[in-house]
């Protein structure tokens, strides 16, 4: 699985962009691992992550299989649950990941995992002068480094930059480039808001690693551009 | 997955959202999947919301209001007769979901995604080691989907070059003979929207490797990800980013594995030892 590493974008792009993961390995350090997978999505909470999942239950932004009209119309949508409630959910194992916005949150959790040392392996998803900036302050020393290189192939089959950048943050593919050149297009023609076309789109990431910030920027900039 | 023409009405959100573009509307105003297209990734049913209004009666309110140059519109996440409707699949075409769901685990591996844990768990498997690199290519991604026998054309190039293919990757799993790179000919006519392919070499190899699959990229009808990782040295720096500068990479992105996991299954108090 390499979801969160082939993210769109010039450096200057991704500066808003941390994604912490926790995994086991099975008959390593599978053993009680939920509680410490729990302990791990607990402890990021008090640095307000933006966004959470772990690809086997859906994310904070997930879809609504229940809706009618009274809800719709009167109750109002319910399109991000609490954290604890996701949190509290977790039954399986699978990749534990949080998103940050800013750089002195991811290194504040880090502190924090270092101290908690819940024995999982954790991974830090980001421009990489900027981890290993701060793995020098936290006093952590990287163990292993996988880099994502430009696309191959036949590279005119993907779509716009913009679009691209927008889609490429979930890195299964679900959100497809249709939907996010719809956003942008509602967006610009006034029919929806900025940050509710962000949720839309996080609502088909399922590993919870959709960046609802830098998506918001993505959108302004885009929009305004046209 | 099938759409129901008794509950669609033809609202058309399901179009876009279809990561491979099998979704439209067809002839009869109603939307219809493209079976050779779709690649079982469930992300019209995943990720739409449901409400659940009877199909007749909004077909009819959509005719009326039509009349009268209104529209109904639902929220552009939105299916509002629950109308999409999973399949039981057989093989070979349950080869497309186990490699386009990312919430499938794979049998293969015991776990969820399109490849394995590759260095993300490192610390504990010591699978890549120093002076090794481990490479995760990943065909289709992003977003454009790709059929196994353009993946095979890639894995007899890579294995023609020696490559040694990981043995717990769902690719490999599907190879005929994993020295030639051959994958099993019921699948080559199937689409996923992407697969990884991992293999590992020694640093020195990288350059002739990366040159070996940029080739092999210009004969594929589909884009391809190439991640390259390596065991970092004990002041955490690593040889592969100058490597890689110096093939003409950029190198910004990457991901890190901190360190901080350990072997803990059978030991006292959950603590063991690092890898």
């Amino acid at each position: 699985m390499t979801n969160t590493l082939h993210r769109f974008g010039r450096p200057e792009t991704l500066r808003d962009d941390y994604i912490v993961f926790a995994m086991t390995s099975k008959g390593i350090n599978d053993e009680g691992a939920i509680e410490k997978v729990q302990a791990f999505f607990r402890a990021s909470l008090k640095h307000k992550p933006i966004n959470m999942g772990n690809a086997v239950i859906n994310p904070l932004y997930r879809p609504e299989k229940d809706l009618s009209f009274i809800k719709l119309y009167f109750v109002g949508r319910r399109e991000k649950i609490a954290p604890e409630t996701f949190i509290a959910e977790i039954a399986a194992l699978g990749t534990a990941a949080v998103v940050f916005d800013n750089r002195g949150a991811m290194a504040d959790f880090l502190k924090d995992l270092q101290e908690l040392d819940l024995g999982l392996s954790v991974n830090v998803s980001a421009l990489i002068d900027d981890v290993r900036e701060v793995c020098g302050e936290v006093h952590l020393t990287p163990h292993s480094v996988e880099y994502s290189l430009p696309f191959e192939g036949d590279t005119t089959r993907l779509p716009e930059r913009e679009i691209l950048s927008l889609t490429t943050m979930c890195g299964h593919g679900m959100i497809a480039a249709n939907f996010a050149r719809k956003m942008v297009d509602s967006v610009r023609e006034g029919r929806l808001e900025r940050d509710q076309a962000c949720r839309y789109m996080a609502k088909f990431c399922v590993c919870g690693v959709f960046n609802t910030t830098r998506a918001l920027r993505i959108l302004e900039t885009t929009v305004k551009g046209a | 997955m099938r759409i129901s023409k008794k509950k669609c009405v033809g609202c058309a959100n399901c179009v876009p959202v279809c990561p491979m573009g099998a979704i439209f509307i067809g002839p009869d105003q109603l939307a219809a999947v493209n079976r050779e297209a779709c690649v079982e990734c469930h992300t019209c049913y995943r990720g739409l919301s449901f409400e659940r209004l009877p199909g007749g009666p909004v077909r009819w309110a959509r005719r009326a209001l039509k009349m009268v140059r209104l529209r109904f519109q639902p929220d552009p996440d939105l299916c509002p007769t629950e109308a999409l409707e999973p399949e039981e699949l057989e093989w070979p075409r349950i080869v497309r979901r186990a490699f386009s769901d990312p919430m499938v685990t794979h049998e293969s591996t015991g776990i969820h995604g399109r490849g394995t844990a590759e260095v993300k768990t490192n610390d504990v498997t010591g699978r890549v080691g120093t002076g090794d690199a481990g490479f995760v290519v990943e065909f289709g991604r992003p977003g454009v989907g790709v059929y196994f026998r353009d993946v095979d054309k890639a894995t007899r190039a890579l294995a023609h070059e020696g490559a040694a293919f990981e043995r717990e990757n769902p690719v490999t799993s599907l190879m005929t003979d994993v020295n030639t790179g051959r994958i099993r000919e019921d699948i080559l006519n199937e689409k996923v929207l992407s697969c990884i392919v991992e293999l590992k070499t020694r640093l020195e190899e990288v350059p002739r490797i990366l040159r070996a699959i940029r080739k092999v990229s210009t004969t594929l009808d589909t884009v391809v990800s190439i991640g390259v990782s390596t065991r970092c040295d004990k002041d955490g720096t690593d040889p592969l980013r100058a490597l890689l500068s110096k093939q003409g990479y950029d190198t910004w992105r990457a991901k890190v594995n901190l360190g901080m996991g350990r072997r803990s299954n059978g030991m006292s108090g959950g603590k063991g030892k690092r890898a």
